[in-house]
Order: structure tokens, then sequence, then C-alpha cells
């Protein structure tokens, strides 16, 4: 237990038994402020967001109606795509999270709440709050961490599959909606012995219903409303649905994939406390800094570290907490991934395209022997777990910083950088 | 089809929220100071409201620094009423969250949610030649809404209230002016002066008392006097009585969980989480994370109180409620039932 924090490699090494559960209870009380003046104006914030999101929707679709005109189009297309964003990210992620359940309205609770989207809320609400949030970043628990298709961490075993990895992430961004029907029904796992799997088929049919329900509002009702607009009208949604899923499939790589998040062994949770899971929180997540426009549209998953922290707290009030936590990692010498959009993004494809060859592919290249100190990380086990791949707190860690993990990655990693 | 996932109501809902049917709601339109810790809430029922008996309540769902709360309120309006509104009267309580917001705070043209009216404390269909009444305080309401709703099925009427003091009296000047047309006869008991009612004394106050139906509605304590009262002199028969269920759960530490759908019942200490109490009596529990984070496990609580294990915090529910809690971070603080 206590030997990994002495390993050097470990961003937790420095901290003792005694501090971590301090730690806890500082996020506790944080956590507490929220709840004790949580209240009237939370609520009438989520009411709000809710009644402009459709009034957005149904004054988009409305000027769609028309979009045989390039402006009508334009404008309409654009309200639309917001509208989804919104409803995807701000309204439908957070209600299904529970973060509104307080306020005991039946219409805005995670357990009637059903969204604008190819998977439905039963099933997200499983492989989401329930396997992600709990396991976040545990590898061969986690399956977020490379949704089953790639490999994200240098702990997952390379097979050559991965080779095309940067296509299936592509691929994957485009059709980002069904991508996570299939994974939330597992699909990888499940396809072989679906015949024989009542549980499968059942979910598999729960899915196929939500995804003709979808397509229909979306690509026939609506087109065909539009009369002569009926083309354009399709296009319009098609493209909605496009530009969402591009941009919520952005605003989630951002989450945990770019560089400075660290991932743990599925050994090292065992026998957890609360404030040892709070911690794996603290370091398993990357925010995104920008506009509060921006925050709006990734339904405060810029916030990613304080939403893992606290994934009931409404979202509304993760900004307002953020310099709380934030002064929290940096007196108890911890790194804060943070970084504005574009970075992030660039910072997990990278990830992406470099994970997509063996560990030691640079090794066989130029022959830098730089495993050594790796494999001797990754043998420590223990509490918090190895977290690795992991930049260490160095103050003047930015874009560049991936030459400071060459001791503890492989040279392959040196070569994508 | 167009609206989905949502309902096409979702989207009206946006523009009328009084239009569904699915889901009552009601405006209020008027707040009328009736005593100085009581209001009269007129309200603008939506589409759906099927009307009421005098002597029936409502169910009211109003949300206070944001939660929704539901509490039962007698109809103070007569169902003839032209303009379909209908009115309760609501008496601020010591603490009492929603009644104090009813009567002090809350602004006209507030949208509440809405049950259809129920209850047994009504006149029946049938003439009643002779009725007495024996109401205190709030208890008044249920009868103000047969005196003025069913005022034809009523003939010869004794009205025994109880309040504090003449000032206290709810619908004080209504009351006394239905006295002096000499519609009903009024005692008024101001029981700062004189004490509570003696049901001892209802034979000489009324002299014709074997021959009158009953009605009471009042604290629990009247209420239980009365009936042991009319038990010894054989009438208890005539009796119909409302009681106003106290919105105050007992809590304490631990307490008799009862899971209603399973018919289980188990003594729980105030650390085990319900959702483990639930599992280990073979009860069907959802579970998720099982560490508060996921809602997988949420689970209506009934009846009683529940206490957060992380922070303390006490969530109560009472009859009629359906708070929907976290059981794998909740354990009994109290009696309680969870429908599962």
């Amino acid at each position: 237990m206590t030997a990994i924090q002495k390993d050097p490699e470990n961003p937790l090494a420095h901290l003792s038994r005694e501090d971590i559960e301090q730690i806890g209870r500082e996020l506790d009380a944080i956590r507490q402020e929220v709840l004790d003046t949580r209240g009237e104006e939370d609520a009438a914030y989520i009411r709000k967001v809710i009644d402009s999101q459709r009034k957005l929707e149904l004054g988009s679709r409305g000027v769609l109606l028309f979009s045989l005109f390039p402006p009508a189009w334009l404008v309409g297309t654009a309200g639309l795509t917001v509208a989804k964003i919104l409803e995807n990210m701000e309204i439908g992620h957070n209600v299904m999270h529970g973060q509104w359940d307080w306020m005991r309205d039946p219409k805005i609770h995670s357990t009637t709440w059903e969204w604008d989207n190819a998977s439905p809320a039963d099933l997200w609400k499983h492989s989401h709050n329930e396997i992600h949030h709990t396991y976040t970043n545990v590898i061969g628990k986690d399956h977020d961490l490379g949704y089953g298709i790639m490999r994200v961490d240098e702990d997952q075993r390379w097979v050559p599959f991965y080779l095309g990895q940067p296509a299936w992430n592509l691929i994957n961004a485009f059709l980002f909606e069904y991508s996570i029907a299939a994974y939330d029904l597992q699909l990888g796992k499940n396809w072989k012995g679906r015949k024989e799997n009542p549980e499968f088929q059942l979910k598999a049919k729960q899915v196929m219903k939500k995804i003709r329900a979808q397509m229909k509002k979306d690509y026939v009702v609506h087109p065909l409303l539009s009369g002569p607009s009926a083309p354009t009208t399709f296009m319009a949604n098609v493209t909605a649905n496009l530009a969402r899923n591009l941009w919520t499939h952005s605003v989630i790589m951002c989450g945990h994939f770019p560089e400075g998040v660290a991932t743990f062994e599925k050994t090292s949770i065992d026998g957890e406390t609360r404030a040892d899971w709070y911690v794996r929180q603290m370091l398993g997540a990357a925010n995104i800094s920008g506009s509060p426009a921006m925050h709006m549209m990734t339904g405060n998953l810029s916030f990613q570290i304080e939403h893992h922290l606290f994934p009931d707290l409404p979202s509304n009030r993760y900004q307002e907490i953020s310099p709380q936590v934030k002064e929290i990692f940096e007196r108890y010498d911890l790194p804060y991934a943070e970084g504005p959009l574009p970075k992030q993004v660039a910072s997990a494809w990278k990830k992406v395209i470099r994970l997509s060859l063996p560990n030691d592919f640079g090794d066989q290249v130029t022959s830098v022997p730089g495993g050594i100190a790796r494999s001797a990380a990754s043998t420590a086990g223990g509490l918090l777990g190895k977290a690795k791949n992991f930049l260490r707190p160095s103050k003047d860690s930015s874009d560049d910083t991936l030459a400071e993990v060459t001791e503890l990655t492989s040279a392959g990693e040196r070569m994508a950088a | 089809m167009v609206a989905t996932p949502l309902l096409p109501a979702d989207y009206i809902d946006l523009v009328d929220p009084l239009a569904s049917s699915a889901d009552l709601r009601g405006r209020i339109v008027s707040v009328l100071p009736e005593t100085q810790d009581s209001a009269t809430l007129v309200i603008e029922p939506g589409r759906g409201w099927k009307g009421h008996v005098p002597g029936q309540y409502v169910r009211l769902g109003v949300d206070v620094r944001g939660v929704r709360q539901w509490r039962a309120y007698s109809l103070t309006s007569s169902p003839d009423r032209e303009d379909g509104r209908i009115s309760i009267t609501v008496k601020a309580i010591e603490d009492g969250l929603v009644s104090n917001h009813l009567v002090h705070e809350v602004p006209t043209g507030t949208i509440v949610h809405l049950d259809q009216a129920c209850g047994e404390f009504t006149l029946g269909a049938t003439r009643r030649e002779r009725a007495l009444f024996l109401t205190a305080g709030s208890g008044i309401t249920p009868v103000m809404g047969m005196l003025r709703g069913a005022a034809d099925l009523l003939d010869d009427v004794v009205l025994i209230h109880s309040a504090p003091t003449g000032r206290d009296v709810v619908f004080g000047r209504e009351l006394r002016a239905l006295a002096e047309e000499g519609r009903i006869e009024l005692v008024e008991l101001h029981t700062d002066e004189v004490g509570m009612l003696n049901p001892a004394n209802l034979g000489a106050m009324v002299p014709d008392l074997d021959r009158r139906e009953i009605w009471a509605c009042g604290p629990t304590g009247m209420l239980d006097s009365i009936e042991s009262h009319l038990d010894e002199i054989g009438l208890r028969h005539r009796l119909h009585t409302e009681r106003f269920r106290p919105s105050v759960v007992v809590t304490g530490d631990g307490g008799t969980v009862t899971f209603t759908e399973t018919d289980a019942t188990v003594e729980a200490d105030g650390a085990t989480p319900i959702l483990d109490v639930g599992e280990e009596a073979g009860v069907l529990m959802p579970s998720g994370c099982r560490m508060g984070i996921c809602f997988g496990c949420v689970s209506p609580l009934r009846e009683g109180a529940v206490r957060d294990l992380r922070n303390g915090e006490i969530t109560t529910a009472t009859d009629g409620e359906e708070v929907l809690i976290q059981t794998c971070v909740s354990a009994a603080a109290g009696n309680c039932q969870i429908e599962r």
C-alpha cells in the first residue's frame, strides 16, 4: 500500500494516508456548501435552459420548413445544431446524472428523462453513470478508456487492430451517437453470442426502436412537413446531427484522453476509500478552459474534474467551485489538467495516433532503451495504483513536456511527439 | 413521432401549462388573507380538473426553495363557482415549510401541481336534516366547503368551532353572518379563555345531540376525545371525522423498514444502507455504483425518514408522497416505507 507512494513516478507518492483522507474531507465540505445553498435559483436556471432549448429547437425547425431559401437553411441548421448540443450536453447528460433530482420534479428527473440521442437513457445511465463514473480510468474496468475500439493507455495491450485507430476514431466522431449506442450495448463483446443472449436481444431491440424513432423524426417527418423544402430540410437534419456528433466527440475526448491524465490498474482500487476515489477522480480527468458560451455548449463538461468529483451536483455550480477545487490541487501539489479546447483536442488525437503503435515500436526502430523505468513503474501495484502515463507536476509543463515523460514512457511516444 | 423523445405536450407546456390533462396543474390567481396566519388561495385549475364534492380535499404540489412539496388542503370553494376556480384555505403552522410559503410568500401567477379532489369527509348524497359540526383551527376548512357548496343538503346546522381567540377564527365574518341570517347556529369556543372543548359537555350544548349526524375535523387529540365520548354514549356510528395528518415525521436512528411491494418488514439500524437492508431481506432492489453517484438505485420513500450517510441530512415523506431516495447511501432514520 505504501510502496506505490514511495515510487518516484507516482504523482501521489508525496501524499500520506492522512493527506488523502484530509483531501476527502475538504472535498466533502465543498460538496456540502453547494448542497446547503442549492435552491430556487438553481431550479430557475435549469428550467430556463430547458425552456430556451425547446424554443430554439421549435423555432429552428420552423425556419427549416422554408429551408429551400439558403439563409433559412443556414439559420435553421445552426439553431438546430445548437439546440441538439444543448439538449445532449447541458440538459440530457446532466439530468440523467441525477443533478436535478433534488427538485422532485418528475419532468426533470434522472428516472424519467429521455434524450435526443440514439442511445436509450437506461442503457446510457448504466454504462456512463455506473461504470464510467465509478471505475473512472481503471484499465479493464472503465470501458470509456478507448470505448473498446481504441488503445489510449500504454498499459492496454497492443494488438494489430489498433493500427487503424486513428481511422476508427474519426469514424467514431462522425457517427458518435450510434457509437455510444453500440458502446452501451457492448456490441463488440456481445456480438459473438448475440443469438443466445436474451438480455442483449432485448436491449438491442430497445436501441433499434429508439434509433427508428429518432430517424423518423429527423429524416422523415420534419422533411415531409417542409413540403418543397424536404430535401434541404433533410440535409439540415443530417448536418445538425453530424455537427453535434463531432462537437460532443471532441468535448468528450478532452475529458480523459489528453496528456496529463492518469490511469489506474485494476487491482489498485481494491479497498479504496471514499477519499481514494476522490483522488482518483482528481487525477483522472482534464478540464477545458474557455468562455462562458463554451462551458455552456460542453454542458459544463469543460469542468470535467469538478464533474467527476461531484457528478450529482448541478452543472451550473461547477464553475463556481472550480477555484476552491484548484486550490486543493495546488496545496497538495497535484496537477490540475486544463487547457483550451484546440490544445486538448490535439493532445487527445496525438495520443490516439501514438498509441496505435505498440509501446516498444520506437525501441525497435531507434534502439533507445526507454522501457526500463517504465516497466519498473508498471509492476508496482497499490492503493491508488499507478497513476501513470502522467506528467509529473512541473511548473513549466506545456505542450512540449512530453519530453519529460520519456523516462516513464517509451521512445515510441517521443517519435509521435 | 414529431416530438420524440419528448411528447407534444412538453412543447404545449411551454406556452400553456394548464392545457395538459395528463399533468394537472393550476394557476394561483389570488391570495386573500383570512387571519394573520391564514390565507385563501384562489386557483384556476387546468383543463383536466374534474370537480369536487364539498368537504373533499386536494393534494397540491408547489416548489419551495426549488423543491417540489406536496400537501393536502381542504377545498373551501363551492363546486358551483361560475368562474370554475377553486380555493383552498391554508393556516401557517409553526415551522411549516409549505404552509408558510403559501400564506406569506407565494406570488400570484404561480403554477401549482394538482391531483384530482378526493376524500370521504362529505355530506353524502342524502339530505341531512340535522347536522352538528365540531371543528377547531383549520378544521373549519372542509366544513366551510360544505356550508358554501352544499347548503341545499343542510337544514338545521349547529357548528361548534374552537379557536384561541375571536380574531383567530378563520372565516369568522362569514360564519357570524350565516349565524345572523339564521342559516346556522354558531358556537365559538375561544380556547384561550374557556379551554378546549370537553366532549362530555356536548349533551348540554346540543340538547338534540342524539338526533344529529356529526362531522368533526380538528387536531388529533380533539378527535380522539370526541370519538371515545360518542362511543360511550352510543353515538359513534353518527360520527364522520377528517384527520389532518401531522406532517411531522418522527426521526431517530434506525427503525422498521417496510418494503411495500414485496411485503417484507425488517428492523434496520441507523448505519446500514437501505439497499443492503432490502437485499438481505430478499427484496429485488435496483442498484448501481453503491457509493451515491450513479442514481441507479433510487427507490420511492412513501412514508417515514431516512438519513444520508454521507452528511447526515434527513429526508422525509408523509402519507401520499413519493420521494425518490438513493438507497445505497440512505439509512433508516425512523420507521419507513419503501416501495419495492
